[in-house]
């Protein structure tokens, strides 16, 4: 049996310099952060080297990161504490947003706003025309990811935000799937807040950040402490925080290696997807290097991803998050594909440790499974 | 918090620490802060016939920046002028021992405690000539 | 290299027990999956972690593990309870708060945060010796009271609360009862099954286990429903959105396990520690310890050394790692909310140091302390006007100092 691990867009290997990194911290340098002594001084010192490492991939000032416990969290804080200090208007998501954006949006239907959905096209590219329509009508806030963490598509996200600030909006991206994949550039892409997480980039789970437009005025999730100049109240994770520090140094040092690996290993496997027919989703927009998102007509996915599995080969059949509905990918939908093919789509994400030979192996049982569920189906017709 | 070298050699070995006998007419006292602020100085100088401040005494409750502003300060007072030592300021002291911004108030309060001293001296100076 | 201070802080956060370290590693390198991914054996592998260590969080506290959800910390479940319970019976119970005016930063500012919604809040003030007057907790009950939120054991002075006391005056008035507990898990006995509490707050950093991860207990009988604080792919039954952390849910679990197990023995050995420290304070003149001794978890010692500073203290007594107020608030010059709460003076809960004591603290750690203590306040007492005008007889309470 093989064992390959095709879904680093859910989750990464922890990189051995994070861990070594990060280990001096659960043991003898265990300091609370906050504290005078020692023990603490170290902890700050070691957190405010993260920030700066943060910093620097992302094309940001140290004091505009804001350390969250993940990615979720710091979308959440984004959306809700950018709208909760503005007056009653429409909050704009794009329809391919992650749920941790979208849901937090709706929630603030509560408050009196109205959450609408920016259309994208079949290649799974916002619709800017659309957005600008939208537009038409006051927004706080317009967020859109700069890549989808399903098909793998790079938004053109400087555009959106040109767009959002002609109309006074604020504008917030889920970068946490582009980082580490393209380069992301906070003062380029012109947006007031962006999140990145560490555990999609080799560092642990547990770390998360806000990059914030420093003039922004923005309500705290968590109160307490006041840590994270009160932002973000909370003990500090030292470790893991110490942890994406170096991840995001070493993602963004490596990202042309990372990218010519990965774009090797996707077109060997879509060369070979395109033999057996395969509809790619995304193909023609332009996408990250790592993810492939596929589907086969009249082939249910859940089986396929079932008898992957078998073979050792760990893919994901939507994001992770929402694995525990069977409804068929919302990104999919909402680029016009139809419900059947939706829902049997299964995602490929590379990363640094994938081979070509386990793509090659990849296809191999690929075939062999369609066959048989091919003949079944048949059987059953 | 990081503390200067500066800072934290004045803390660990204050210089003239202790007192002078307040009733003693060349010797002026100054008390200022409050222990509801976490800071108290008191700070005694005597000055000679010509106006010279021959010796200067600290004791100060607060925290380790209190504590060098004052320590500093009785060394700098010794052979100065009692107008001399009213000018300086607190600016000085706080670039000297490099406080950063949340402990500039020490260094305000260790002018104060100069200004407070001077006053004192030159009240007993007064009623010693009009007495 | 400097040698380390001897650690006496472990109010403020615990090391790793090297136990919890070994168990977490493996899903950091080897089982990496995100627990939310049902598709690999990656995901599942991280699932029946989190699982495993939902139970023994559970067993620790004499709860049910599915009421049991995870967050990042005490911090995150205090907001999550407090904010979630009042806003979700807003509506049906009403819209006024009690909590205690030496709660954590956490619970305060979150019933602050309500306030400006259009809540209303009392801040009930404890008696001198930390402990709330059940009475005085009675009468602050009002007929539009939803929500209570008192901590089991406070972080700065030690004192347990009589929640089983004050959780039976809220069932019995309808009033959703909130435990802030990270201090107390390990030190004292907690039995959910039999205690009068809605929600209760943990922490996995302060019980040896790593930092970032927390949980919320949510009362399955009666029923407590919260409104959601964090939403995305609807995590933890909907309550806390957001990939959990594997390795550090699998370090609480084993914490927790650790806790259960050991504990007994451990406080015991603590309590011996806690005594000696004390004793050797004490026999240097004017220390005042702050809160009650008998309901008070072993672990901490709080004295206020009169006529010294807090901070030059501190400064003073590098060779061990102690706090003067709490933790979260060190970078402010303001004297300890907690103390100034239980009606000490300004002066005194400037002078105040807490001594907190745990699993890796020994007896010669213990006597260093004690003689360095002894060492250093003599020094700053030399140079303490305070100090000068006591020992002349002078009554400093009555001396008007210039504001400044």
């Amino acid at each position: 049996m093989a064992n390959a691990y095709f879904d680093h867009n859910s989750s990464t290997a922890l990189r051995t310099e994070v861990l070594e990194a990060m280990l001096p911290f659960m043991a003898s340098q265990h300091g609370n952060a906050t504290s005078r002594h020692s023990f603490g001084r170290t902890a700050r010192a070691a957190v405010e080297h993260a920030r700066e490492q943060v910093a620097n991939a992302v094309g940001a000032y140290a004091n505009q990161i804001v350390f969250t416990a993940s990615g979720t969290e710091a979308n959440n804080f984004a959306i809700r504490g950018i709208c909760s200090n503005l007056e009653a208007a429409q909050i704009l998501t794009s329809a391919i947003e992650h749920p941790c954006v979208s849901r937090p949006a709706l929630a603030m239907e509560a408050s009196g706003m109205h959450a609408k959905n920016i259309y994208v096209d079949s290649d799974c590219n916002i619709n800017l025309a659309h957005l600008q329509k939208l537009l038409l009508t006051p927004t706080n806030l317009v967020s859109a990811m700069l890549v989808n963490n399903e098909t793998g598509v790079i938004q053109d996200v400087a555009k959106v935000a040109e767009l959002a600030r002609e109309h006074k909006a604020y504008v917030h991206t889920d970068a946490v799937q582009a980082l580490g994949k393209i380069p992301v550039d906070f003062f380029a892409l012109g947006v007031h807040a962006m999140t990145v997480s560490s555990h999609k980039i080799g560092g642990p789970l547990g770390a998360g950040a806000l990059v914030l437009d420093k003039r922004i005025d923005i309500q705290p999730l968590l109160y307490g402490g006041g840590q994270e100049r009160g932002l973000r109240s909370g003990t500090e994770n030292v470790a893991a925080i110490v942890g994406f520090g170096v991840a995001c140094d070493l993602a963004t040092k490596n990202l042309s290696a990372y990218d010519v690996h990965t774009a090797n290993l996707r077109d060997h496997l879509e060369v070979g997807l395109a033999k057996l027919n395969a509809v790619i989703f995304g193909y023609n927009g332009l996408r990250v290097a790592n993810t492939s998102f596929f589907s086969f007509k009249n082939i249910e996915g859940e089986t396929l991803v079932t008898a992957l599995d078998k073979a050792g080969f760990a893919v994901a059949s939507g994001s992770a998050c929402s694995s525990d509905s069977t409804d068929p990918s919302h990104v999919l939908l909402a680029m016009g594909v139809p419900e059947d093919l939706a829902r049997g789509a299964v995602r490929v994400s590379f990363g640094l440790s994938n081979t070509v030979q386990e793509v090659e192996h990849f296809l191999l049982v690929l075939k062999q499974e369609l066959t048989r569920l091919r003949n079944l189906t048949a059987i059953a017709a | 918090m990081a503390y200067s070298d500066k800072v934290l050699d004045h803390y660990e070995n204050p210089r003239n620490v202790g007192s002078l006998d307040k009733n003693d007419p060349n010797v002026g006292t100054g008390m200022v802060g409050a222990p509801a602020c976490g800071d108290v100085m008191k700070l005694m100088i005597k000055v000679n016939d010509a106006g010279i401040i021959e010796d200067a005494k600290f004791k100060t409750y607060g925290c380790g920046s209190a504590i060098a502003s004052s320590s500093l300060v009785t060394e700098w007072l010794k052979g100065k002028t009692v107008d001399e030592a009213y000018a300086i300021k607190n600016s000085a002291i706080a670039e000297e021992l490099a406080l950063p911004p949340v402990k500039i108030h020490c260094s305000v309060l260790a002018e104060d405690a100069i200004k407070a001293a001077v006053a004192d001296i030159k009240a007993k100076q007064l009623t010693k000539a009009t007495a | 290299m400097e040698r380390q201070p001897i650690y006496l802080d472990y109010s403020a956060t615990t090391p790793v027990d090297i136990r919890v370290a070994e168990k977490m590693i493996p899903y950091l390198t080897e089982h990496y999956g995100n627990p939310a991914s049902r598709s690999h054996p990656y995901g599942w592998t991280a699932e029946k972690a989190v699982e495993n260590a939902r139970e023994e969080v559970a067993k620790l506290v004499g709860a049910d593990p599915r009421e049991i959800v995870w967050t990042s910390g005490a911090t995150e479940s205090n907001n999550l309870a407090i904010k979630g319970a009042a806003n979700f019976y807003a509506s049906t119970k009403g819209k006024h708060i009690i909590t205690i005016a030496t709660e954590h930063k956490a619970v305060i500012d979150a019933v602050r945060e309500l306030e400006r919604q259009g809540f209303t809040a009392t801040y009930l003030e404890p008696e001198a010796d930390g402990l709330v007057d059940l009475a005085k907790f009675k009468a602050a009950i009002q007929p539009d009271t939803v929500l209570a939120s008192v901590m089991l054991v406070n972080n700065e002075i030690g004192v347990i609360q009589d929640i089983e006391a004050i959780g039976n005056m809220c069932r019995e008035a309808g009033v959703i009862f909130h435990v802030d507990a990270a201090q107390a898990t390990g030190k004292v006995k907690i039995d959910l099954a039999n205690l009068p509490v809605d929600l209760m707050s943990f922490s996995a950093h302060k019980t040896y286990g790593p930092k970032g991860i927390g949980a919320l207990y949510v009362c399955r009988k009666p029923r407590i429903r919260i409104e959601a604080q964090m939403h995305g792919g609807g995590h933890e039954r909907g309550m806390r959105s957001g990939t959990l952390a594997t390795h550090q849910i699998v370090g609480m679990g084993e914490a927790f396990r650790i806790a259960r197990e050991e504990m007994a023995s451990e406080n015991e050995r603590i309590r011996m520690l806690r005594d000696r420290l004390l004793t050797g304070l004490q026999g240097i003149e004017e220390t005042y310890v702050n809160g009650d001794l008998s309901h008070r978890i072993p672990h901490n010692l709080n004295i206020s050394f009169n006529y010294v500073e807090g901070e030059s203290l501190i400064m003073a007594v590098k060779g061990i790692a102690v706090s003067s107020g709490s933790a979260c608030t060190s970078a402010s010059l303001e004297p300890s909310y907690v103390l100034r709460a239980l009606g000490r003076s300004d002066e005194l809960a400037h002078s105040s140091i807490r001594f907190s004591i745990g699993r890796f603290t020994t007896i010669a750690d213990v006597d260093y302390t004690v003689e360095l203590m002894k060492s250093k306040i003599e020094k700053l007492r030399e140079l303490s006007p305070l100090w000068e005008m006591f020992k002349d007889g002078v009554d400093i309470s009555k001396v008007e100092w210039a504001a400044h």
